[in-house]
C-alpha cells in the first residue's frame, strides 16, 4: 500500500483551483447531480454506510451527526465547515482550501441540499489570508456557474450560498460551539453543552459542524458509494486520511493514506515519509496535534494507523498531525512546549484551564531546571487528573493527554531530571 | 426525549431521592433538598456560566470523569449524586489553590475581609495558602480607583465575571467585558478607559460591588468604615424614587454606614447609584436640617414646629385669599414614604383647594 488519492485526486492537476471548468473536467459537480437524483434518506444512509469519521480530530461518526441533524423539525438548518485549522504540526486542510477548493464546496452543497439548508458559512483562519482569496474566488466561480446562488440545477428551493468567515488567531475557536459564537460575531469562547449544536447551533438554529477534510470526503461518498468509501479503510473508519508528516522525517507534507495502512510505512516507505532525517533511532511520535498523546516506538510494533487500532495502544488519530521526534529530543522539554502552546491558546474562561495551564507548565519547568522533588512528581500526576475532569471545553479536557502518555511512558525520563 | 419518562425526573442526591422537573439543573435540585453548593461565578437569575468549576459534584458512572459542573449539569433519571465525596473536596482544593495562587492575600486591609467567598471556602477547605509558591502572577487589568464610590484592585480578581454578567445581562449596560486570553485574561471598560470617566458608561449603580464574591470590587466606605462583622443588618424601603427598592441598612456603633441590596420584590437584589451609595450618608450629615429655620431680616433662625406650621398656614390662606387657590403648587419629595405623598395631594386639593400638585420622582 502506498498513497491513494481520493481526496487529493485534483490536487496539483488544476492549473487555476478555483475554476469551475477545470473542475468539472476532473469529475467534479458530478456528486451533487448524482446526488439530486437521490432520495435524500438514500444519500443519508451512503454517509452512515462510509463510516466516515469527523476529520477535525474527535473522530465523531458523520452520519450520526447528519442523522440527529435530519431528523430535528427545526428550520431553518445551517452548514457551516470548520477550516480553522490550527492544530500545530496539522497543515492538511490548507491543500484542500488552496488547491482544490470546489471540492470542499461540493460536499457543502450536498449538505445543504440534504438539509434543505440556504445557507452555508465557512470559518477560515485568519492565517490562511491568502488562501482565504482562493476560497472567495471559487465561490464567486460556483456562484456564476450556477451551482450557488438560487434554483441550483435548476431545481425549485435550491437556493444555497456560502459565506466565507475569517477566524482572528484563537485556536479555541477550532471548537466548534466556539467557532459558531466567532461566526455570530461574539468573542469566541466554548458554549456550555448540551444542547448539541445539531439541536442549538448557529443563531440557535440547528446546525453540522464538520471539518474541511470531512467536507471533501462527502462528493467522494457519493461518487463510490459508501461502502466502498468504507472498504478502503477499515471497519471502524472508512476512506483515507490525510496525514501531516513533519519534525524529524525526511519527507515532511501532506499525505493521502488508505485507513489501515501500517504506520510503519507512512514513516519509512520512500514514497511516504522515507525514515527520519537525522538518521536517528526514533524518540517518539506526536499524533494527531497538541492535545493528542505521544507513542512511543516500543508500544507501536506492528501498528495500523487506523482509529481503532490507535485507540487500541491508547493512541489517536486526531487531525492526523504525525510528529516525529527522534531519540535526541528530551521529552520534558518537548512536553513543556506543548504546554506553552496551551498556556498561550487557553481561552480564559473556566479556572483548571486558565490557571491549570500555567502552573502545569511551571512544573514542567521546574523539571527542566532539575528543582523537581518527589512531591513535585506526585503533584504532576493529581494536576494531570485534576485539570482534565475539571476543565469546561475540550482544550481544557486535553491538555493534559500529551503529557499523561509521556510520563506513562517515559517516567525515568522525568525522574532523571529531579533534583 | 423520551415521551415515557413523563415529565419528572427521579435522581438521588447524598443519598436522599429527589423528584424534580425535566431540565432541572443539579444545582436547583441540590436547593430544593436544602443542600447548599459552593460556587464562585454563579449569578441568581443569569444564565450559568460554569467558568469557576467549584460547584462540582460527583455523578456517578457520568461523563467527564463523572465531576461535572451543577451549575450546568440537568438532572437525569437515576442518577446518583455525591455533593461531598472525597473526589468533589480534592477537586474543590485543586480550584481553589489554583485561584489563591494568582490573589494578593493582604485579607487584613481588605474591605471584604470576613465577607469575601474565596477566604470563606479556602477556610472551610482547609486551604491556608496556595501550594504554589513561585509562579507568574499574570496581571489582571490595570487597578482602578477613578470611579467615586468604589475602586477596581485586580490583584483579588478571580475572574468569576460576575462583575461583567452583571453589567451586561441585569443592569442591561455592558461597560464591563473581558479582554485578552488564557492566563492574561482580565476585565476591564472598552478601550481599558477608567470606570470614573463618563465616557467608559459606567453609571456607578455597584451592582458589579454588590455581586464581587471577592474584594476585587469594592466600596471605598467598606474599606475606610467597616468590615460585614462589625455590622448589624436592617431591612428597609430605599428612601429615594417611587420603585421601593429593599436593601439592608448596614449599622456599626449606632451609625448608619452603608447598604446591601436585598432580593426585594421590585429590584431582585439590584439597586441604582442613589440607592447603593447615596442612601445612607446623609443621615450623619452635620448640615443636615433637623429643627425647622424660619427667615427673619435675611437670616434663617431655629424654630419650634408650631410657629413654622402656623407660618406656613397663615402665608398659603393669604396668597389664597388675594391671588386664588391656583395660585399655589406643592411639590412633594420622593424620599416620603407612599402614605405622606397621599396625605399630600389630599392637603393639596382638599384644604387649598388646587390640582397643582406633583412628586419629584416623577421627573
Amino acid at each position: 500500500m502506498a498513497e491513494k488519492r481520493i481526496l487529493l485526486k485534483r490536487v496539483g492537476k488544476m492549473t487555476d483551483p478555483a475554476s469551475v471548468e477545470e473542475y468539472e473536467a476532473l469529475g467534479g459537480f458530478a456528486s451533487i447531480k448524482k446526488a439530486v437524483q437521490m432520495e435524500k434518506e438514500e444519500i443519508l444512509q451512503q454517509v452512515d454506510d462510509a463510516m466516515l469519521r469527523g476529520r477535525g480530530g474527535a473522530a465523531y461518526p458523520a452520519g450520526r451527526k447528519w442523522n440527529h441533524l435530519y431528523y430535528n423539525d427545526t428550520w431553518p438548518k445551517f452548514i457551516v465547515c470548520n477550516a480553522d485549522e490550527g492544530e500545530p504540526g496539522t497543515f492538511k486542510d490548507k491543500v484542500l482550501l488552496s488547491k482544490d477548493p470546489l471540492a470542499i464546496i461540493e460536499g457543502m452543497l450536498i449538505a445543504g441540499y440534504l438539509f434543505g439548508s440556504h445557507e452555508g458559512f465557512i470559518y477560515i483562519r485568519g492565517e490562511y489570508h491568502e488562501i482565504q482569496q482562493v476560497f472567495l474566488k471559487a465561490i464567486e466561480n460556483a456562484t456564476k456557474a450556477g451551482y450557488l446562488g438560487e434554483k441550483i440545477l435548476g431545481i425549485e428551493g435550491f437556493d444555497y450560498t456560502i459565506t466565507m468567515v475569517s477566524g482572528a488567531g484563537a485556536y479555541v475557536c477550532g471548537e466548534n460551539s466556539a467557532l459558531l459564537n466567532s461566526v455570530e460575531g461574539k468573542t469566541g469562547r466554548p458554549r456550555i453543552k448540551p444542547p448539541h449544536l445539531a439541536d442549538v447551533g448557529l443563531f440557535k438554529k440547528p446546525t453540522l459542524v464538520n471539518n474541511v477534510e470531512s467536507f471533501a470526503c462527502i462528493p467522494v461518498i457519493m461518487e463510490m458509494g459508501g461502502l466502498a468509501f468504507r472498504e478502503i479503510g477499515t471497519e471502524d473508519g472508512g476512506g483515507t486520511k490525510l496525514v501531516c508528516l513533519s519534525g524529524h522525517v525526511k519527507n515532511r507534507g501532506v499525505y493521502e493514506v488508505p485507513l489501515g495502512t501500517p504506520l510503519q510505512e507512512i514513516l519509512y516507505s520512500e514514497e511516504l515519509g522515507g525514515g527520519l532525517s537525522t538518521g536517528r533511532p526514533l524518540g517518539f511520535i506526536h499524533f494527531g496535534g497538541q492535545s493528542g498523546p505521544l507513542g512511543f516506538p516500543e508500544k507501536m510494533e506492528g501498528m495500523l494507523y487506523s482509529y481503532q487500532d490507535l485507540w487500541d495502544h491508547g493512541l489517536a488519530i486526531g487531525s492526523g498531525a504525525i510528529v516525529v521526534m527522534d531519540d535526541s529530543v528530551n521529552v520534558v522539554d518537548y512536553l513543556e512546549n506543548v504546554m506553552g502552546f496551551f498556556v498561550h491558546e487557553s481561552c480564559g474562561k473556566c479556572t483548571p484551564c486558565r490557571l491549570g495551564t500555567l502552573r502545569l507548565r511551571e512544573l514542567l519547568q521546574r523539571f527542566q531546571k532539575g528543582y523537581a522533588k518527589a512531591e513535585d512528581m506526585q503533584r504532576l500526576e493529581s494536576m494531570l487528573t485534576h485539570i482534565t475532569n475539571l476543565s469546561a471545553c475540550g482544550l481544557g479536557q486535553s491538555v493534559s493527554v500529551s503529557v499523561k502518555s509521556g510520563l506513562g511512558n517515559r517516567r525515568q525520563v522525568f525522574e532523571a531530571m529531579m533534583g | 426525549m423520551n415521551e415515557k419518562t413523563g415529565n419528572t425526573i427521579k435522581l438521588t442526591i447524598d443519598g436522599r431521592s429527589c423528584e424534580v422537573e425535566r431540565g432541572t439543573k443539579l444545582m436547583q435540585a441540590c436547593e430544593s433538598l436544602g443542600i447548599e453548593l459552593p460556587t464562585l461565578c454563579y449569578l441568581k437569575g443569569v444564565a450559568p456560566d460554569g467558568s469557576c468549576r467549584m460547584c462540582v459534584v460527583e455523578v456517578e458512572g457520568g461523563r467527564k470523569g463523572g465531576l461535572p459542573t451543577a451549575c450546568t449539569e440537568e438532572c437525569a433519571e437515576g442518577m446518583v449524586v455525591h455533593t461531598r465525596s472525597e473526589r468533589v473536596v480534592e477537586a474543590r482544593r485543586f480550584v481553589l489553590d489554583l485561584l489563591l495562587s494568582n490573589h494578593v492575600q493582604t485579607c487584613f486591609s481588605c474591605a471584604r475581609n470576613g465577607s469575601c467567598k474565596l477566604q470563606d471556602y479556602c477556610l472551610e477547605y482547609g486551604v491556608e495558602k496556595s501550594s504554589y509558591p513561585v509562579g507568574k502572577h499574570p496581571h489582571l487589568g490595570l487597578a482602578d480607583d477613578s470611579n467615586p464610590f468604589y475602586e477596581f484592585n485586580p490583584e483579588k480578581c478571580i475572574m468569576c465575571r460576575r462583575c461583567a454578567r452583571t453589567c451586561a445581562e441585569l443592569q442591561g449596560r455592558e461597560v464591563l467585558s473581558i479582554s485578552q486570553r488564557g492566563a492574561q485574561t482580565f476585565v476591564s471598560p472598552a478601550y481599558d478607559l477608567p470606570r470614573g470617566e463618563e465616557a467608559s458608561r459606567c453609571e456607578s449603580c455597584g451592582n458589579c460591588v454588590s455581586n464581587c464574591p471577592t474584594g476585587a470590587l469594592s466600596s471605598k466606605d467598606q474599606k475606610k468604615h467597616y468590615r460585614a462583622y462589625e455590622v448589624s443588618k436592617t431591612r428597609t424601603t430605599c428612601p429615594h424614587c417611587a420603585v421601593g427598592c429593599q436593601f439592608d441598612l448596614l449599622v456599626k456603633n449606632g451609625r448608619v454606614v452603608g447598604v446591601d441590596p436585598a432580593d426585594g420584590p421590585t429590584n431582585g437584589g439590584l439597586l441604582c447609584v442613589k440607592g447603593k451609595f447615596g442612601s445612607y450618608k446623609f443621615i450623619h450629615a452635620s448640615d443636615r436640617l433637623k429643627k425647622p429655620l424660619i427667615k427673619r431680616e435675611g437670616k434663617f433662625e431655629e424654630a419650634s414646629w408650631d410657629e413654622a406650621l402656623d407660618l406656613v398656614a397663615e402665608k398659603l390662606s393669604l396668597i389664597k385669599k388675594e391671588h386664588g387657590a391656583d395660585a399655589i403648587a406643592g411639590f412633594s419629595c420622593s424620599r416620603s414614604p407612599n402614605e405622606d405623598n397621599y396625605l399630600f395631594q389630599k392637603m393639596m386639593r382638599a384644604a387649598v383647594g388646587t390640582n397643582n400638585v406633583d412628586n419629584c420622582a416623577r421627573v
